[in-house]
Formats: structure tokens, sequence, C-alpha cells
């Protein structure tokens, strides 16, 4: 079911309905059962995974905690009789224990991912391999026919972050099933997230909600606008992105520019729409989510894009891959040993780059099955950790030259967008090779005159769509902008209600009117032919 | 506290106490600040302690660093 | 504060309260009333209105307005509905008739279109041309709409929706149309304002009158297929008609019209004969009898043999409507006084379109 389907808004709907008609206290369960619905919507064979993934993670915390408190109530128990050695070697042995327990689970559930994301991508490789060491054709492995299931990447990871809270302690386990079940499962974030941490979601998630009006139509009104951003803008921009894509050999040159850019537009505008009209959601729920964007485009730098895009994606590797692997043992041997053979400037950074590779590394293939994803990945770490190198020469220059002004805070954001969409490329083409073909082109194909001599229309988007695109990206920029101030819907609110309803109602008939869904309207089709 | 300094010059770390939510603190800054208290006074500060709480302010650092001892 | 004081001031907050609620009720009906009529004005402009350009969109509405006593029901694609004049059987034999044919008819929208015709009226005899018996599914949407979305509501417009949607299609764009023209806005014209809620006639009791010549010449032959025989579902609703018809006590006439074009295979004729043989009933095709009906393929068609114009379309009524009331024994109710008015009305529009046609295409009646 796709958010942009009239069956998803009518299963919305209806839940709507139903969530403040039960009694509060059923609310949770009839989350649950919404949420399997939806999912066995998508396929009824998924369902064996996001059941395997949700039982051993929860039968997994409940021994780790079990262990964890056995261990407390031990030690308190026999405070005095236990010398200190004993003591360190009791809870030694305990703790291997619960680390035996994890590690069955963070590899049994991502061994689940493993297979059915990578196992096509590894025999792809591996083919590569034979073939390129002159085993020919005759031993060429066959792919699976393995269907993803709907969200893998993001319930996994969501009850593996679970998990680690409270193999860390910083989390209570849940102890009933069917709750645990609902923070696993819950629909809106499944499609694309946003990763939600248990510390957070489980505060409103199991609460008891009472239907509040303003609460509920903010959300409506985000989900518009999440609409607004999908429908309006993205899915009229893909048409563009489409063609460009489609036909790499025709769209050289200033082709890739343009590409750039719109996918860019296309992305952001589909994936912080997806998510609007997620969080719209649950907000209608009285459930709060975690917001994964904060404005990524004004960033001033790479890094703080990667603090403010996919937020919950970016805290996740940082909290549970990049922190256990930088301050680990080894790790801090490693360090130790960097910065006595070679000088503590490099020694202390090596390290860091090392254990950021891994994430990054993490984070490409995370993305997708495919090199182009790595590439992307490690493009990134790359041009991460070259900045990171260059901060003191930078600070030097905007120091000597002033830099700092707006003019220049202009300058950063543009060049943090360009760089963002030229790494994007990569995502683009689906191809290393052709990707890095087509940034050749830029310097040979000398086509600038195809930005105003009217080839751009031959994309499949007329002018009018041009027109509707350059006020929607307008529209998402000045909304953006006021949202530094503050939220914008607190601000409409405060406006007398004609002008809210105009204000709203004016939205939601240019989405239904300017929307691209639907069987498109071609008059021309109409034309009588034969019969 | 010297640690501290020797990573962002232009703070005051006397007087700043929410270092890692205003983003003062980035990941790379925790991570080599980690390295460098471990190195220095032999505990393991690990990534379950890593939590904004306890590296908000030099004396919530503090805290934790004298936990971490008497642990140990 | 005395008693009645405090009594006054709690009956004011209750009425205020009240009021308040009075007022945010108001402003509710008021803006759920805007929306709706809004919603309902702007789907009147979007919609297509089929009155200038692709006329065949609006014949299946058309039929509603109707007195409906019938006596012939033609159901069918274009291959009725350009080939047979109700006007000329009614001029020449008193036979009171009419078309629901549509563009590209599939054979169960035709089924469907006769189980909506039946809640109004029970016609003697049911005529069915078999080109439709080739699709088993909606080729294309375009088709789908220009019938579907003239049918009044009924059971049977759901059905008829339901066994024609392509996967592409929603059935809440059929109950909505709005969100299927939803983009019509930017070419909207004059025509959109002036029919948002009028219609004009376009057809003459369904028939759709064509006066100019394009004579056929080379007729491509068909090209060969990889199986002739006729789809299930196609099969299926011709029973189900066949049935429909028995229960009813209609004569249920299957005829192949006299186009050219689309190709009607040998195989396909085998068919349908021995179903017709089988079932006993009426089958005519009309390609094999040239000479009888008089069929000129060089006068008779406007687009080269695919369909007939005026001339032709009369020609083959009037072959037509003889064996309609002699062998059917369809009435001749031309001596009914208020139905010859209706017709005389009629038949002053059917002659002034010939006139205003003849005008355009510059040629001599």
């Amino acid at each position: 079911m796709l958010f942009t389907s009239y069956a998803f808004l009518g299963f919305v709907a209806v839940l709507f309905l139903l969530y403040y008609i039960v009694p509060r206290r059923w609310q949770w369960g009839l989350l649950l059962g919404a949420s399997y619905l939806f999912y066995a919507l998508a396929g009824t064979e998924y369902l064996a995974y996001i059941l395997v993934t949700t039982v051993t993670v929860y039968y997994t915390a409940l021994r780790i905690e079990r262990n964890a408190d056995r261990q407390t109530g031990y030690l308190k128990e026999h405070k005095n009789e236990l010398t200190k050695e004993e003591k360190k070697a009791y809870k030694d042995r305990q703790k291997s224990i619960r680390l035996r327990w994890i590690l069955a689970g963070l590899l049994l559930n991502l061994g689940i991912l493993a297979v059915v994301k990578y196992t096509n991508f590894a025999i792809a490789n591996l083919n590569g391999l034979l073939h390129a060491f002159g085993k020919g054709e005759s031993r060429q492995l066959s792919f699976l026919d393995l269907a993803l299931p709907l969200g893998i990447s993001f319930y996994t990871f969501q009850a593996l972050g679970y998990l680690i809270d409270v193999y860390r302690g910083t989390v209570r386990a849940q102890r009933n099933f069917f709750r645990f079940a609902l923070f696993v499962s819950f629909f809106p974030q499944l499609v694309q997230g946003p990763i939600s941490r248990f510390g957070d979601l489980s505060q409103t998630l199991y609460a008891e909600h009472a239907f509040d009006k303003k609460t509920f139509s903010f959300g409506l009104q985000r989900i518009l606008w999440g609409y607004f951003k999908k429908l309006v803008i993205a899915d009229r921009m893909l048409v563009g992105v489409n063609a460009l894509i489609g036909d790499p050999e025709a769209y050289q040159g200033a082709w890739v520019l343009v590409g750039m850019f719109f996918y860019a537009c296309e992305l952001y505008a589909d994936f912080t729409g997806g998510i609007d009209i997620t969080i719209g959601i649950a907000q209608t729920l009285g459930i709060t989510l975690q917001e994964n964007f904060e404005r990524p485009f004004f960033s001033r730098s790479l890094k703080e894009y990667w603090r403010r895009w996919h937020i919950t994606m970016g805290t996740w590797f940082r909290d549970y891959i990049f922190y256990p692997i930088s301050v680990c043992k080894f790790m801090q041997k490693f360090n130790k040993a960097c910065r006595r053979y070679l000088g503590e400037a490099v020694g202390k950074r090596l390290p860091v780059y090392l254990s950021s590779f891994v994430v990054w590394f993490a984070t490409g293939i995370w993305h997708g099955a495919s090199w182009n994803f790595i590439v992307w990945g490690l493009g990134n770490w790359a041009v991460l950790m070259v900045s990171e190198t260059l901060e003191p020469l930078y600070d030097r220059f905007h120091q000597r030259f002033g830099a700092g002004g707006k003019a220049y805070r202009l300058f950063e954001v543009v060049r943090t967008f360009l760089l963002v969409s030229a790494l994007r490329t990569f995502d683009c083409y689906r191809s290393v090779p052709v990707t890095f073909r087509m940034f050749g082109t830029l310097f040979t194909a000398r086509n600038w005159n195809i930005l105003w001599d009217g080839s751009l229309l031959g994309l499949g988007l007329s002018l009018l769509d041009y027109g509707i695109l350059a006020v929607g990206v307008l529209m998402l920029v000045s909304v953006s902008l006021l949202q530094r101030h503050g939220s914008v819907r607190e601000r409409i609110f405060a406006k007398p209600y004609p002008l809210r309803f105009v204000l709203w109602y004016g939205l939601f008939l240019t989405v239904l009117l300017m929307g691209a869904y639907g069987v498109g309207y071609d008059a021309s089709q109409f034309i009588y032919n034969q019969f | 506290m010297e640690i501290l300094q020797d990573l962002h010059p232009d703070v005051d770390f006397e007087t700043e106490e929410h270092l890692v939510d205003d983003k003062i603190l980035d990941s790379f800054d925790i991570v080599s600040l980690i390295a460098e208290i471990n190195d220095n006074f032999d505990i393991a500060i690990t990534a379950k302690d890593i939590l904004p709480e306890n590296f908000n302010s030099a004396q919530a650092l503090y805290e934790l660093i004298r936990r971490l001892e008497e642990e140990a | 504060m005395s008693e009645n004081e405090r009594n006054a001031g709690y009956i004011k907050d209750v009425e205020n309260a009240k009021n308040k609620r009075y007022k945010s009720l108001l402003r509710g009906i008021v803006s759920a009333l805007i929306v709706l009529v809004s919603l309902y004005l702007l789907q009147r402009l979007l919609v297509p209105k089929y009155v200038d350009d692709v006329v065949e969109g609006a014949f299946i509405a058309e039929y509603y307005g109707e007195e409906k006593d019938f006596d012939v029901i033609f159901i069918g694609d274009c291959e009725v509905y350009e080939n047979f004049s109700p006007a000329m059987l009614w001029e020449q034999y008193g036979i009171n008739s009419y078309i629901r044919g549509s563009a590209q008819q599939y054979i169960w929208q035709s089924y469907y279109l006769l189980e909506d015709t039946l809640r109004y009226e029970t016609p003697d005899v049911v005529v069915f041309n078999v080109l439709s018996l080739q699709y088993d599914k909606a080729q294309r949407e375009a088709y789908n709409r220009m019938t579907l979305e003239g049918m009044e509501w009924s059971a049977a417009k759901v059905k008829s929706i339901l066994a024609s949607m392509r996967e592409e299609e929603n059935f809440l764009d059929y109950v909505f149309p709005i969100l299927r023209y939803h983009t019509r806005w930017s070419g909207l014209s004059g025509t959109d304002l002036e029919y948002m809620f009028d219609t004009k006639p376009v057809s003459h009791n369904g028939y759709y009158m064509r006066v100019d010549v394009k004579a056929a010449q080379d007729v491509p032959q068909g090209r060969i297929l990889a199986d002739y025989s006729f789809g299930e579902k196609a099969w299926d609703y011709l029973d189900r008609m066949r049935e429909l018809c028995a229960k009813e006590g209609i004569e249920l006439v299957l005829i192949k019209a006299p186009s050219l074009y689309p190709y009607w295979y040998p195989e396909w004729e085998e068919q349908v004969e021995e179903y017709a043989f089988a079932h006993g009933l009426r089958y005519i095709n009309f390609l094999e009898l040239g000479e009888e009906t008089g069929i000129d393929y060089a006068t008779d068609t406007y687009d080269g043999g695919l369909h007939m114009n005026l001339s032709g379309a009369e020609k083959l009524s009037a072959y037509f409507g003889s064996m309609l009331s002699e062998e059917l024994g369809v009435p001749d109710r031309r001596k009914e006084t208020e139905l010859s008015s209706r017709w005389e009305e009629k038949l002053a529009a059917y002659e002034a379109e010939k006139q205003e046609q003849y005008r355009y295409y510059g040629m001599q009646p």
C-alpha cells in the first residue's frame, strides 16, 4: 500500500475513526492490529520475517535484562562476603553471558537482513571475480529469487537499537510481547523510517490518547504538506529525472547538471514529504515521532548536512556503530600505537578515520546492495575526512579574510548543496562507471545552450509543469526559511479562522488539482480511431 | 579540562553546560576526548557511557570519570 | 458576591460556553458546505463534456432523457451507432428504437447496459453487434470512461465498472471523476463552462450521423492471429445476455455490421454461426448481404469502409427495418399520436443536422 494510494488514505481514515471510538486502553492494540494488517497487505509471505525479528529480539532482550538484574541482586546480597577480585570475576562472567546473548540476537537478525538484501549482490560480485579469473561462463552462479520484505532495513535497525539499549542498560526491556511487536511494526514508519528509539517512542506509543482537536488538525496539516511535496513536486519532477537517467547517452554535459538539480529536489521533496506524512499520521494518533530532517539544504558543510538529513539514521550509525568501534579496546590500543609512531597530529586522527570509514561503508551498503551506493558512501567519507583534516587551514583562511558574512554563508550553503547533489549522482545513475563518464562529459559536451533553447521542454514536462515546480520549490524554500523562527503551523493557527481555512483548503485544492496522480488525462487519446 | 581546552580553544568549558545538545562537541571530538581520558585516567569509557548527559559539561564528565574509577 | 449574582455569573458562563460551541458548530457546517459545494462545482467544470469534438462520450447518458418505451434496443460498439438510423426505422416502418452504443463497447459493458435498460423498460428485440466478442479485457481506459461515465448509478453500473477496470484504474475515480480529470484545468475551454450543468443532444436516438464520403479502397487483410477463439469472459457474457433476454421474453438478434475493417475473420464467423445455431438465435452478417442491402463502398462510407455514412446507414436500416417488422413482428406505432409528435420533433432535428452537415462538407444532398 503506497502512501499515495486511495487504499492507504482509506485505511488511515478508518483507523483514525476507530482509534478515537474504541476504549482508550485498546488504542495501542488497535495500532498493532492495523500495523500487521498493513504489513499483511504488502504480502503475507513477509510476515514471517518481521515476526522472527520481533520474537528473537524480544526474547534476547529479556534474557539480557534478567541476567543484569540477577547480577545486581547477587552483588547486593553478597556485598560483604565477596572480595573485590571475586566480584570482578563474577561480573565478567555474567557480562560474557550477556555478550553471547546479544551477539546471537545481532547476528541472527543482521544475518537475515544480509541474506535477503545482499545475497544477489554477493553472487554478482562472485560471478564477476570468477569471470575475471577466466573461469568462464560455465561456473557462473545463478541468482536467488528472494523478495525483500517491506521495510526490513528499518524495522531491523529499530529492533536492534532497542536490543543494544537494553544491553547497555539505557532502557528497560518491554515485558509485554504485543507492545514490543507494535514498537517494531508501527506502520507509518515501517516503509521509510524514521528509525525510532525505544526510549523515545515508548513514551507516547502505548499511552491512552484523548482526541485533541489541535493536535489532530496539526497532524492532518502535516500530512497535507507531505502530500504536497510528494505529489505536486516530487512525482512531477520524477518525470524529468526518469527521462534524464533513463538515457544517459542522450543526456550528457549540461544535462548532468540539470539531472543533479532535479534529482536533489525530487529526492528531498519525496523523502521529506513521506516523513511528513509519517510523522503527521503519528501526530493525529497522539504519538510523537523523532524528526528526521532539519532543513538539510541550509547546511554550511557536508558534516552539518549529515547531522540534518535523515537524522535518525545518522544517529543510529553513530551510536551503534561509530562509537562502539571508536572506543573499543582494540581501537584504544590502535590509537595509542598510532600516536606513538606517527606523532600526535596524525595518530589522533587515523583511528577515527578508520571507524568512520566503516560507518560510511555501512551507510552506503545500507542504502542499497550495489557498488554505486558503496562508492557514494565512501565518497561522502572522503569529503568529510578531507575537510576534517583541512579544518585548521580553513580556520586560518576564514580569520585572515574575515569570511563569515552573509554572502559567504550563502556561498557555503550553495557549495554544500552542489557537493551533496554531485555525490548523489552515484545513487542516481546506479552505476559507478556511468557516473564518472557522465561527469566527464560536463567538460566535453559543451551543450550549455540546452538550458535556454527549449530542450528542457523535451523531458516530458511542459512549461506549465516547470511553472508549478518553480512555485513549489519556492514554497518549500520559503517555508523552510520561516521554520527557522518556529513552527509555521502554530503561526497559521494564530490567524483568524477564515484565513486559516483559505490557506489549508487552498493547499488541499493545489494537491488535488496539481498532484501528479491517477490515470493521466490525455485528451489526445480520445481522438477517434477505428472503433 | 586541559584536554577539552585543547579540542576547542574558543569555548569556555567552565560555564558551558550543553556541550552536546548545542553541538559544540561533535562525534569526532567525543571520540578523541574518550581516547585521551581513557589514556590519562586508566579507565574505560565505553559506548554505553556516551550519553549527552555525561558529556554536556565539564562537571558531568568529571563525575563520569569518578564513577568509572570507583567501579574499576 | 450574593447568591443571585453568583448564579447570574454562572448562567452567563454557561451561555458563553453554549455560544462558543454554537459558533464553532456553525463554523464547521459553513466550512463543510463551502468545501462540498466548491468541489462539486470544480468537478462539474473539469469533467469532459463531449459536446463538440468527441461526442461519442455523451451517447450513453442521452438515453436517460428519453420516454423509455422502445421496441428495439441496439447494444454494441460503433458498428451499431454509426450504421443504423432509428429515424429511418421510424419513418419507414414506424419502429420505435434506440441505440445504446458507445465507442469500443466491450461485451460485458453491453450486457450491463442491457441490465440497466431493463430497469426502465423491456423491449421486444435487442440487437447486439458481435465484433466486441474479440475482446476479453478492456483495451483502453479512455473507452471505458466513455461507456461507463454516462450510465446512471445502479448495481449494473457498479458491476460494469468492476468488470471493465484496467490495472491502472481505480473505482474511486468513477465515483469522483474529479480525481480522474483533475489535471484538465490547464486545458479548459468555454465549452466546459457553457455545458457545466447543461448538455445538448449530440445523437439521434443514439445514432451518430456523418454525411461525408470517403470511398473504401485497398482494405487491408487481417493479420494472422495466434488464436482465433474468443475468450472465456466474452463467451460468458454472451451466455448471460442470451439468458437474460430469454428470461425477459426478449428476442436477441446477433448482427455483424458491414464494416470492412476491423477485419472479421472467417474463424470468428464460424464460432458465432455455431453459437447462434446451437441456441436458436437469429444471426445476420451484413458483410455477406451486400447485394440485398445495396451497400456501395464507394459512396456509403465516410472513412474508407470502417463506418457507414448517412447513406449507408439509411440503406442498412431500410433493409433491417423490413426484417424487424416482417419477420420479428415489431409493431408499426405511427398511429400513436403522442409518440408520433415526439418523433416529428426528432425528425426535424435529424433533417436539420443533415442539411447542416451537407453545408459543412460542401455537398449537394
